[in-house]
């Protein structure tokens, strides 16, 4: 090992691979994070997402690679890996029979703080994420969002500088999803290192100084947002029209538009900017087109996943270049 | 590493945790102590002269039959807690917070250690609630101290072997219902002990079964350490070799169990 304990990449590994049976999980990844930035490893359901997220944090091995934690390996080194982490899973990982207050008292002891320091601990993080008032009722009667907050002030009890998050807003509604963006963004900014799973491009664009896309167990792509979005051609306007004449008529026009006969809709690529938004309206308004409904597109992580991966678009694009 | 040096602390601080459920939710506890209460009454007040006559060689003697159920009746709270362990074991694994302990810098076993003492101090609490009841009913045991004592070592040192195993079978089971069923032959067991009539009344085939399973050894032991009536070296040998057998082998399959990495 040339790596040592002052390793500035927070999360360092090579080849990780991981199998159920016959079925491959985690067919040879690898993950660079430096200490105190945001990772997000985006990917749909059953990527590997929480695979990867169980190896890195000690609570399942790898069938192949190597991956240091804050310097320490995850098999050889497992409880110094713990000691530097904390883990918010996917499932809500707090104990329901006892409340909010007994839940973080448990943290703090077992973080093996002074009772003192425990109740210092607990009062300031309940209050920090609005738990105070629910604090003394059992965790099993909070709401989606209070759960995940409570798991999260759980997880800060230890001041961990790494932290996991497995699809911490899936579930949520917008409101708790923006907070729980807020709290991930006060937690960079004090320097803790960030590794998030999450299937939006949205958020790991919002959070992420890094991402990377899994797909069927490989990394697909990595890079910042910027990078991402611009391997992706999917933006674009889409036109739809409820009498089939005036279809007719604009797809005849827009010669560059992408037909879809079945829904009288046209699709015109466009990177959704206001310039290009005035220039396609002017344009309508001289070829005297009028659409019953103007949408805007812009790529989302379907459209980096089709880009990325080679999968053909299913039907859709398909259909509409035969369509003609 | 200070974690690794502090496995007494979090088994307290697990223990803690165990003890914080059962108060808040004792209804799983009391429930199961309802079987050895009920079974006690009906044995006494029911079939207590026809078994004690049976006992007796045709002399019926309610009192008698008291003396020689009660024993027998603390065995089965004992394996009916136990059962309780089982359960809350299995449900307890099918929660959240499992994953966050096993991603935590803590001592691993205390996890297991705080559902053991826990368990071990409710099965005492509900020994002593069976007891006054039997006391009530016209229980006369007349030990020493000593024996007392003895007694309820004896009684600890049981109910850590049984909760042991129930910690394993609360760790195999896939949900609680299945830890409830894989966990019947420890509920069936005194049944087929001498805990209700003597293995001499027994078909001769099944005798040396009722007579060696771990239950008859540790009630004849408490019968000889409650009621005067000699422990015999050899049911005391073998109730203890039990117990720290159970204990031994329930700790290491728990362990091992609990190490196993979990099911996605």
């Amino acid at each position: 090992m040339t790596t040592t304990n002052a390793d500035p990449l927070a999360i360092a590994a090579t080849g990780l691979r991981k199998s159920y049976g016959d079925k491959t999980v985690l067919d040879g990844i690898d993950l660079h994070v430096p200490a105190g930035t945001v990772f997000s490893l985006l990917g749909p359901n059953g990527a590997g997402k929480t695979t990867a997220v169980g190896i890195l944090s000690t609570l399942i091995s790898a069938d192949g690679g190597q991956a240091r934690i804050a310097g320490y390996d995850v098999t050889a080194e497992a409880q110094a890996v713990r000691a530097a982490i904390g883990v918010t899973g996917q499932f809500s990982a707090v104990d329901g029979l006892i409340t909010g207050e007994e839940n973080m008292l448990l943290m703090a002891d077992l973080h093996h703080l002074s009772r003192q320091e425990g109740r210092r601990v607990t009062a300031a993080l309940l209050e920090r994420f609005d738990l105070t008032e629910a604090a003394k009722k059992p965790a099993s009667t909070y709401s989606g969002g209070m759960k995940r907050r409570l798991d999260i002030a759980m997880t800060l009890v230890g001041s961990p500088r790494i932290i996991f998050l497995d699809e911490p807003t899936t579930g949520l509604d917008p409101r708790s999803r923006h907070t729980m963006w807020q709290i991930i963004r006060e937690l960079v900014s004090g320097g803790t290192t960030v590794f998030l799973t999450t299937q939006y491009l949205e958020e790991a664009d919002q959070l992420a100084d890094r991402i990377a896309v899994l797909d069927g167990g490989r990394i697909v792509a990595d890079g910042s947002a910027e990078q991402l979005k611009r391997l992706v051609p999917g933006g674009h306007v889409r036109l739809r029209f409820s009498d089939p004449e005036a279809y007719e008529q604009a797809a005849t026009a827009l010669r560059e538009a992408t037909r879809d006969d079945e829904a009288l809709t046209l699709q015109i690529p466009s990177d959704g900017s206001q310039r290009e938004l005035r220039a396609i309206l002017d344009w309508l308004d001289a070829a005297g087109i009028e659409a019953d409904e103007l949408s805007v597109h812009t790529p989302d992580l379907d459209d980096v996943f089709f880009a990325l991966t080679a999968t053909p678009v299913p039907a859709q694009s398909a259909d509409k270049e035969t369509a003609r | 590493m200070s974690a690794a040096g502090q496995p007494f602390r979090d088994n307290l601080t697990m223990l803690r945790r165990n003890l914080l459920h059962a108060r808040r939710y004792p209804s799983l506890t009391l429930n199961l102590l309802l079987t050895p209460v009920i079974l006690l009454l009906l044995f006494v007040y029911v079939f207590g002269d026809v078994m004690s006559a049976g006992i007796n060689g045709g002399h019926a003697d309610r009192a008698e039959y008291v003396a020689y159920l009660v024993p027998g009746i603390l065995l089965l709270t004992v394996s009916m807690t136990s059962l309780g362990t089982a359960v809350s074991v299995a449900t307890d694994m099918t929660e959240g917070i499992m994953a966050r302990f096993r991603t935590m810098a803590i001592s691993r076993a205390s996890v297991l250690i705080g559902h053991v003492l826990g368990s071990v101090i409710q099965t005492l609490m509900a020994l002593v609630l069976v007891l006054g009841l039997g006391l009530a009913i016209g229980f006369r045991p007349d030990a020493t101290p000593l024996e007392w004592l003895a007694a309820a070592g004896l009684m600890t040192l049981v109910s850590l072997a049984l909760t042991w195993l129930a910690v394993g079978i609360g760790l195999v089971s896939p949900n609680p219902e299945g830890a409830s069923n894989t966990g019947t032959p420890l509920v069936m067991l005194p049944f087929l002990s001498s805990a209700f009539v003597p293995v001499d009344a027994m078909p001769g085939w099944f005798r040396w079964f009722a007579e060696y399973q771990p239950f008859s050894p540790v009630i004849e032991t408490l019968r000889g350490l409650l009621l005067g009536s000699g422990i015999g070296t050899r049911n005391a040998v073998l109730a203890v070799a039990w117990c720290v057998g159970l204990t031994v082998l329930g700790y290491l399959w728990s362990k091992a169990r609990f190490n196993r990495e979990p099911r996605r």
